[in-house]
């Protein structure tokens, strides 16, 4: 009986794992390869108008909220005269743009569309099925207990010390672990869903709440960058530990199994 | 009993099969956007159908105050005449220079295709018919956002006038740039879908599309096309070569 795991999230205490499911390790293959492609297409998409706002609208001739040095499209000088709408000063206007920009959004959303499908449809199997099998429940749910600050911070030095016990190649996860994971899998990945859609026109025509949650297409706009960034943090977090907690026995573990 | 089941002529069977298995795999069907192969036209048309089959087709995009109307840049062709321009036609752009220094009084569209009475419309008969003014957010591909008040004819209503036929398919617009492109016809017969005329209470502006745009308001900026100068009433998808979208590498629906 001594192999059976015990659950503990004790950094201090040792403990066996029975190793990654194997529809887990599809599934995480799956969604590195999505999240790649995401990540790359979103960056030339976002090179296109590197430009951030809040509320409904935001343009070349608007002031930003945060401009991002990937491109070099925004180049007001370059637009040619303003001519006002209204006969009142200081109203919006309208000017022509008169320069090529860099644009390679004919591939570039399409692939992110194409990828957002194929990530969405692997989050829908993986959650089904971590329901279903107990997965979620019994790995990735923080135990109410587990929540206290103090056990949280224990852990999150530890990690600074780089403390980490070396791998088990599956669950159980640590706390600040399991807290991680439950947040991208539930709160992060949505959320880059929901402020995705809440961009498409053809999905705010009849959901115009996800324009008054997210206060407006810019907004939902700018909420998907900085929730990009947060998951790519992670993204590098995750791999970092991989790396510091055992290189090959973690892969081996997600990829052929224990 | 036995004889009749089998007496399905095999040709038509395995038609039938070979149809049901395309719908199945690529949800193709003569009249859907070509592919040509390439994946990402095909991610493109899952897009497509997805939203055609699970969103209301009459849901309307929403609508501002007069005080929400935003500046707005003019991009791509903001003037059809320039031949210095990327997308300058040499078939109709020299057209266009005369058109705009007569105020458009020469100007004329042509609506073709399948329906019961082809013609043209001066500016002055679009602008007689029933008309629709909306304040919305146009929403350019390259991801900046503006909101403008559009006046002009509901597409429907000229489709209407030229007595089209009820199993037309697509309705395609062509420029005095080298823009052309298409909508179906849920798009195309949609309140909110309109050629306008008027931009914030003035004409057009040159470099927003005079003296005609079309304002499709569930997809993105580019599927509006500006400086229209022919409408084609048609029963099977034309790509519209390079001027087309599926042509320049683009996708032909876009509301994502």
């Amino acid at each position: 009986m001594a192999e059976v795991a015990v659950p503990s999230n004790d950094i201090d205490a040792p403990a066996d794992s029975d190793g990654h499911l194997r529809w887990v390790r599809v599934c995480h293959w799956i969604v590195v390869a999505g999240f790649f492609t995401l990540a790359v297409s979103g960056i030339f998409i976002l090179m296109v108008y590197p430009r951030l706002h809040w509320g409904e609208v935001g343009n070349d001739l608007m002031p930003s909220i945060l401009d991002l040095p990937i491109s070099g499209n925004h180049r007001p000088d370059e637009y040619g005269t303003t001519t006002q709408f209204s006969a009142t000063a200081g109203g919006p206007v309208s000017a022509n743009r008169n320069y090529e920009i860099f644009n390679q959004n004919g591939w570039a959303r399409s692939l992110h569309f194409l990828a957002a499908w194929l990530l969405v449809a692997t989050g829908v199997i993986y959650v089904t099925a971590g329901l279903i099998s107990g997965h979620v429940r019994r790995d990735l749910l923080p135990r109410l207990k587990e929540l206290a600050l103090g056990a949280m911070w224990r852990d999150f030095k530890a990690h600074l010390r780089t403390q980490s016990k070396a791998a088990l190649g599956g669950p159980p996860y640590g706390l600040l672990q399991k807290l991680i994971y439950f947040i991208v899998i539930f709160v992060a990945l949505p959320l880059m869903v929901i402020t995705g859609l809440s961009m498409a026109p053809a999905i705010t025509a009849p959901f115009p709440i996800l324009l008054d949650v997210f206060g407006g297409y810019q907004s939902a706009r700018t909420i998907h960058f900085f929730c990009f960034a947060a998951l790519l943090l992670f993204v590098i977090a995750h791999v970092v530990m991989v790396v510091m907690t055992g290189f090959w026995k973690q892969v081996r573990a997600m990829t052929l199994g224990k | 009993m036995t004889d009749k089941r089998i007496s399905i002529p095999r040709r038509t069977f395995i038609r039938g099969m070979g149809a049901s298995a395309g719908v199945a795999v690529a949800g193709c069907s003569k009249t859907d956007p070509p592919t040509y192969g390439n994946l990402l036209r095909m991610g493109d048309n899952l897009t497509y159908k997805t939203h055609r089959l699970l969103l209301p087709e009459h849901s309307l995009a929403r609508e501002y105050d007069y005080s929400d109307i935003s500046s707005v840049p003019a991009i791509g062709t903001t003037n059809p005449a320039d031949s210095n321009q990327l997308l300058f036609n040499p078939e109709h752009g020299q057209a266009y220079e005369h058109l705009l220094a007569g105020a458009f009084a020469d100007w004329r569209l042509t609506v073709e295709g399948n329906v019961a009475k082809p013609g043209t419309f001066t500016l002055a008969d679009l602008k007689r018919m029933t008309s629709r003014t909306q304040i919305t957010r146009h929403t350019c591909e390259e991801g900046w956002s503006a909101i403008a008040q559009w006046t002009g004819v509901p597409l429907r209503a000229v489709l209407e006038a030229c007595g089209m036929q009820q199993d037309a398919k697509f309705v395609e617009f062509h420029s005095y740039d080298a823009i052309a492109d298409s909508v179906d016809m849920i798009d195309a017969l949609h309140p909110q879908t309109i050629l306008a005329y008027g931009m914030n209470g003035r004409d057009l502006p040159t470099g927003h599309g005079a003296p005609l745009r079309l304002r499709v308001e569930r997809q993105l900026g580019y599927k509006s096309v500006k400086f229209i100068r022919k409408i084609v009433v048609a029963n099977d998808f034309g790509d519209l070569g390079k001027g087309g979208p599926i042509g320049a590498g683009w996708a032909w629906y876009v509301g994502m």
